[in-house]
């Protein structure tokens, strides 16, 4: 019997949060330091950095918003990077453009196929979600390192000096990874709030019952989601790999709890039922920006992380309070 | 009852005043509460029923308006601090934690300790002695996961009660407990009330109000209209009192029955665990009832035609038999089913009401996989006008519509798939009485445009007066099939419990 006006507002608070908290950090951080608010540190650096955690929380944004969970992301990462780059390898001198373009591929489908798997275990094996990745993180993550030997894996720098401007170049001024943020991110937001399947989704994550009374395949939306969190994987590691031409232990390590965050911060909430792709993006940015501003003004480096992890605490009380006075 | 107003209440209140945002749900409400009375309060749901009794039990604090206990002016801050002056509020919801057993439930925030262990001996022999009190053959170790969902209505009564109280605040306690329960529960109540205590009664079922209740208030759309002893008050007269109009026609008038062919038909049906070879038919424009004790199976017996169960046998849908393989064929093969738990299956409370609309028919919404949206607010448009949907927006969402509307919203939701066979499990469940003549008609137009109607209900009259024909289910079987001609409560009842005689506790619970 709330009055659906109070409800609105309140409703539209919730979603902007994530943005206010952006321009306010903005704010902070071009007041701590002047080369801050430039474009080179903004978009060249940040943004730009951004990008792979961005699009694999845009992925997340599908399963949690369907009320699932996926650990498995960070370890998803490192498989389909070493998968990448051993077939890259495989082509010797002769590789090029071509052989870049089906390594491209190759990655996105590894990644679907690794997000199939976790939803097929997931909704055929009747298995919480938090379990099942939290093996099939443990596994891939063990294969990796049998692919790479314990070490890592690399291609050879002519090879990487071809691929290189996935990551390093620009379109119209603007780099390709932050073109690609944004375009997974339209394609996410029309899937979710325009179509079918992505209405099916939201009613999924809000009430599974009622879902199944209304005629909808559960498990195949569910199964879907976890398939296009592989997909944007498989997407953010094509822009990872000619970042360094080179793949280690530490590559995607902890990505699944920054995704998962990002997504938290962004206003999806954990239970399920609400997906905000913006705020999924906004939420990513935040978080590097926390960093950038840390590192700008000169904090100890080894305590970064501390910091990083009260400000999203203090960001997800003030969410918290936001919400109970809807 | 000579004296009784001369007494200091128990708890009164004064003007009371309160509202959500802009809209006033209780205005000026002056309520006196007395030990060893009931007062039953009704209205229609939206009335602010729910509003002051949260308000009683301090889990609201009023817009404006003053409040007595015992004389004493007071404000309670939190629900606790009623419960410390002996108010306590039983929730029509069930509030017990699943996996605990059922007197760590009754206990549970205040257990019995014995040094630092919890003596569990002690605390199932109090619960046993509370629920043997209450006429509830429950086992105080059974964990309450397992119990039905009046047996867990009664373990919340047995917990409210287990101390003394000074006002116990009753929603709606027997709209979930069979026949042989209630009447336990009314016992129970007629007796605590003798001790001294004050009761406030708030049900919809009014003849149970005509039984139990010395006052009767009636609210409406947050007013006070009437508060009087309840001597000589018929149901007939509180239903006039709360709609503020005639009820004399509740049920529409009935058609004749049809004798087209059926266009549900099912042999040897099976839901293992539920329902046991079942063999039914229904007919175009025709509306049967499905009757009988609340855990009889009827509600499982149709979540297996329409595959949301697991279940065998052969179902013939407008005469060519029915294998689907998942809900969805049945909906695409033209049966729809809605759910008699609305706010848990039925509607998707955080959301909009288009979105609930559409939810199930989205593919009629569609182009190339892509929602019409414009389409979509038009169907609501059109939903709001064809089913008397009352929302104060229609960017509401669906949890803040009255149960009725809820109900409506989902009648919508479902017609939009066009069905031929609709089944309504509990139509009327938590709906108002104006509400409810209004659904009662819809399922007498669905019926004149030829469609196939099954009601299940545990309401007989809802049954008696609404259906050509009715089954009768006791644990898991159909036991009779009853014509208009000879339906009747006491034969429902007979054939519903296995009893020879109306009056006889029923076998089957």
């Amino acid at each position: 019997m709330t009055s659906p006006v109070s409800s609105r507002i309140s409703f539209d608070l919730k979603t902007a949060a994530p943005f206010v908290a952006l321009v306010v950090l903005i704010a902070l951080g071009a007041f701590v330091h002047p080369k801050f608010l430039t474009f080179d540190n903004l978009v060249q650096n940040v943004a730009t950095r951004t990008s792979f955690i961005a699009i694999i929380a845009i992925g997340a944004t599908f399963v949690m918003t369907a009320g699932g969970l996926d650990l498995s992301v960070g370890s998803i990462a490192a498989f389909v990077a070493g998968v990448m780059l051993i077939y890259l390898k495989s082509g010797g001198a002769d590789a090029g453009v071509g052989m870049i373009a089906l390594a491209m591929g190759l990655a996105i489908l590894v990644g679907a196929l690794c997000g199939l798997a976790n939803g097929l275990i997931t909704t055929l094996g009747k298995i919480e979600p938090f379990i099942v990745t939290l093996g099939t993180m443990v596994i891939l993550r063990s294969l990796f390192t049998y692919l790479a030997n314990g070490g890592s894996i690399s291609i050879s720098p002519d090879l990487k000096d071809i691929y290189a401007p996935v990551y390093s170049g620009t379109l119209a001024g603007i780099p390709i990874p932050v073109l690609a943020v944004l375009l997974v991110a339209i394609v996410a937001a029309f899937l979710l709030y325009r179509t079918v399947f992505g209405r099916h989704v939201i009613a999924v994550g809000s009430n599974e019952e009622v879902a199944r009374y209304s005629g909808i395949s559960v498990n195949r939306v569910k199964l879907w989601t976890y398939v296009i969190q592989g997909v944007c994987v498989g997407i953010a590691i094509t822009l990872y790999v000619p970042r360094l031409g080179s793949a280690n232990s530490a590559t995607g390590l902890f990505w699944e709890l920054q995704a998962i965050t990002a997504v938290v911060i962004g206003g999806t909430l954990l239970k399920g039922g609400t997906g905000r792709i913006a705020g999924t993006v906004a939420g990513a940015f935040l978080l590097e920006i926390i960093g950038n501003i840390l590192t700008l003004s000169n904090v100890n480096v080894y305590l970064i992380g501390a910091v990083q992890g009260t400000i999203i605490i203090i960001a997800m009380l003030v969410q918290r309070s936001l919400m109970r006075k809807s | 009852m000579t004296g009784v107003s001369a007494q200091v209440p128990v708890l009164s209140c004064q003007n009371l005043t309160h509202r959500y945002g802009p809209v006033e749900v209780l205005s000026d409400i002056s309520l006196d509460f007395h030990s060893a009375e009931v007062h039953a309060i009704i209205g229609e749901n939206g009335a602010g029923k729910s509003t002051l009794m949260k308000i009683l039990a301090g889990h609201l604090r009023p817009f404006s308006g003053a409040m007595r206990f015992e004389g004493q002016s007071i404000a309670f801050q939190t629900p606790h601090e009623a419960e410390a002056c002996g108010i306590v509020l039983v929730h029509q919801e069930i509030l017990l934690a699943p996996h605990l057993t059922v007197a760590q439930n009754i206990f549970l925030g205040r257990e019995i300790r014995r040094f630092i262990s919890v003596n569990d001996a002690e605390m199932n022999m109090q619960s046993a002695r509370v629920l043997a009190e209450l006429g509830a053959d429950i086992a105080p170790g059974e964990i309450v996961q397992n119990l039905s969902i009046a047996q867990r209505q009664l373990v919340q009564i047995a917990r409210a009660l287990l101390v003394p109280q000074r006002l116990v605040i009753f929603d709606e306690p027997t709209a979930s407990l069979t026949p042989t329960e209630t009447d336990a529960l009314l016992k129970l109540i007629a007796k605590i009330k003798v001790s001294g205590v004050a009761i406030l009664y708030i049900s919809h079922r009014l003849p149970e109000v005509q039984r139990i209740a010395d006052r009767v208030s009636v609210l409406r759309d947050g007013k006070l209209v009437e508060s009087r002893a309840a001597e000589g008050l018929e149901p007939i007269d509180m239903a006039r009192m709360m709609v503020g109009r005639d009820m004399a026609q509740l049920y529409p008038a009935k058609r004749a029955a049809p004798h087209t062919e059926a266009a549900l038909e099912a042999v040897d049906f099976t839901v293992p665990g539920y329902a046991e070879r079942a063999n039914f038919k229904v007919r175009f424009g025709e509306i049967v009832g499905f009757a009988g004790l609340i855990g009889a199976g009827r509600t499982e017996l149709f979540e297996g035609v329409s595959r949301l169960r697991p279940s065998h046998g052969a179902v013939r849908l407008k005469g060519s038999p029915l294998s689907p393989r998942s809900p969805k064929d049945v909906m695409d093969a033209g049966l729809v089913y809605l759910s008699e738990d609305r706010k848990g299956k039925g509607l998707l409370l955080t959301k909009t009401l288009a979105m609930n609309l559409t939810l199930a028919s989205l593919e009629k919404f569609q182009r190339a996989s892509v929602i019409d949206q414009s389409k979509e607010q038009a169907a609501l448009a059109q939903a709001f006008s064809d089913f008397d949907i009352r929302a104060k927006s229609s960017n509401m969402l669906a949890g803040q519509l009255s149960g009725g509307n809820q109900q409506k919203l989902l009648l919508a939701k479902m017609m939009l798939l066009a069905p031929d066979v609709v089944v309504i499990d509990e139509p009327t469940r938590g709906v108002d009485i104006g509400a409810k003549q209004q659904i009662y008609r819809f399922i007498a137009e669905l019926a004149a445009q030829g469609k196939a109607v099954v009601v299940i209900s545990s309401e007989m009259p809802e049954i008696i007066g609404l259906c050509h024909r009715a089954y009768v289910m006791r644990s898991g079987r159909i036991v009779a099939e009853i014509d208009q001609t000879d339906m009747s409560e006491e034969m429902i009842v007979v054939h519903a419990t296995g009893a020879l005689k109306v009056g006889m506790t029923g076998a089957a619970a």
